[in-house]
């Protein structure tokens, strides 16, 4: 496995993993009690998803050759190399630093408020749902296994969140309100889906992986239906924020990981 | 094939049939009514010799990606099988081809129903991002269509939440995968 592949793999799993563990935030907590249990099914999905990619970049680290592993050495966790084992896929999930995380920003960002949590899992999931789409096609026959599993998974994640985002936009003035705001905060967001960094351009020229930048498209067309039967307008501010693929994250990144890691940093490779 | 290999495949055949009637014990840890062969997850049984043992290979593909029923299953799976005398086991999981509801048997769906849970729609209906589709769905207790849907999510991730209208019963749905 090469070190793109790896990096990519990575990128795949955290963006499940950390959405996941923000949706789990809901837990307890949602606006009633189908839809608390409706956003933590997906944040189980989404972890089941980050499990498959960490697993196949986990058995892909230990077979490559030494030099392969010391050009990955940089996203390696560092409390692992002391413990004389092989990878595993919860020293991936558990263990990397925060500029380790390949994420997409958005996927890190506060839980907020419903709207907010909704919208951007709109976002999220329309764009995985192409990004799987494509996947399933991938020349590496783990990727497209996973890809031909999951988008079953979001094809319902887009669904339900779709609808939520027309209950919101087309709902009362509180809720347009509402989703407006969040809107307005989360659109800078979304241009990183489409950017392609080094690892996705080299992997999407082999056909490993997507070329994110082809999704773009698509991606706006379904959110324009969506926003127009939501009552809502495509900003017309540009997309800016981007850095989590190179590992530059938001404020918010290290407190998601302090609270997601500690079991395993306090007490190391506890079973429960 | 000379005569040994062939006594050998016939033992292999024979305790290959053991080994599904095994499999039909063990259970859905969610869903207890329905056996694994119910479900569709068991792709593949095989049994060979090797280095004078007997080993028994078993692949099964998760349900949902993040479905915490598969681990138990697995573990399930082996202790049946040691329980029985079967020490060489393996199980492999398999991804693809994607576990579908098609793969339920006609047997589990009925199970299902009379469990109280309505069993999945053909795939080909409802597997696809259009939003506000009503789905027909049957209720359980009383077999109405005059059904409501509650939330898309349910009590576990391969299950919706639906409302009878007649009998007023709430319901659990097995959603088309």
């Amino acid at each position: 496995m090469q070190k793109h592949l790896f990096t990519y793999l990575l990128h795949l799993a955290d963006n499940a993993l950390v959405l996941g563990q923000r949706n789990a935030e809901w837990t307890g907590h949602g606006p009633v009690l189908e839809q608390d249990i409706a956003i933590t099914n997906i944040s189980l999905d989404l972890i089941g998803q980050a499990r498959h990619f960490y697993q196949y970049a986990a058995k892909g680290f230990n077979q490559m050759a030494a030099e392969e592993k010391t050009a990955a050495d940089q996203l390696l966790p560092r409390i692992w190399k002391s413990y004389g084992r092989e990878l595993e896929e919860d020293d991936l999930a558990m263990l990397r630093d925060e500029h380790q995380y390949r994420n997409l920003l958005i996927t890190e960002l506060p839980k907020g408020d419903w709207a907010f949590s909704i919208l951007r899992q709109y976002f999220f999931s329309v764009f995985q749902f192409y990004q799987y789409e494509a996947l399933q096609c991938s020349t590496d026959p783990d990727i497209a296994a996973i890809a031909e599993k999951s988008i079953k998974e979001t094809a319902y994640h887009v669904r339900w969140s779709a609808e939520w985002v027309i209950r919101l936009g087309d709902g009362t003035n509180e809720s347009h309100q509402r989703i407006r705001q969040a809107l307005s905060e989360l659109w800078m967001f979304t241009g990183e889906f489409f950017e392609a960094s080094p690892f996705e351009t080299s992997l999407a020229s082999t056909g490993t992986g997507a070329d994110p930048a082809a999704i773009k498209q698509k991606w706006m067309d379904a959110v324009s239906v969506v926003f127009s039967e939501a009552g809502l307008d495509i900003p017309v501010a540009p997309a800016l924020q981007s850095g989590g693929k190179k590992g530059i994250h938001t404020e918010y990144m290290g407190y998601l990981l302090a609270e997601m890691q500690f079991l395993q940093r306090t007490y190391p490779n506890a079973q429960w | 094939m000379n005569g040994q290999d062939q006594y050998r495949q016939e033992i292999h055949s024979m305790e290959k049939q053991k080994i599904m009637e095994l499999l039909y014990e063990v259970k859905d840890p969610e869903v207890p009514v329905l056996s694994i062969l119910d479900l569709g997850i068991v792709r593949e049984v095989k049994v060979y010799t090797e280095e004078d043992q007997q080993k028994v290979e078993i692949s099964i593909t998760p349900t949902y990606s993040g479905c915490p029923a598969m681990d138990v299953i697995s573990m399930d799976i082996r202790l049946k099988l040691i329980e029985k005398g079967y020490r060489h086991v393996v199980i492999r999981q398999q991804l693809s081809p994607a576990w579908t509801t098609d793969w339920m048997t006609e047997e589990g769906k009925n199970k299902l129903r009379s469990y109280g849970i309505a069993p999945p729609n053909p795939k080909q209906q409802f597997c696809i991002t259009e939003m506000f589709q009503e789905e027909l769905v049957n209720c359980p207790r009383c077999n109405s269509t005059h059904t409501n849907l509650i939330s898309q999510f349910g009590s576990t991730a391969c299950k919706a939440m639906y409302k009878c209208l007649d009998c007023t019963e709430t319901f659990d749905y097995f959603k088309c995968h």
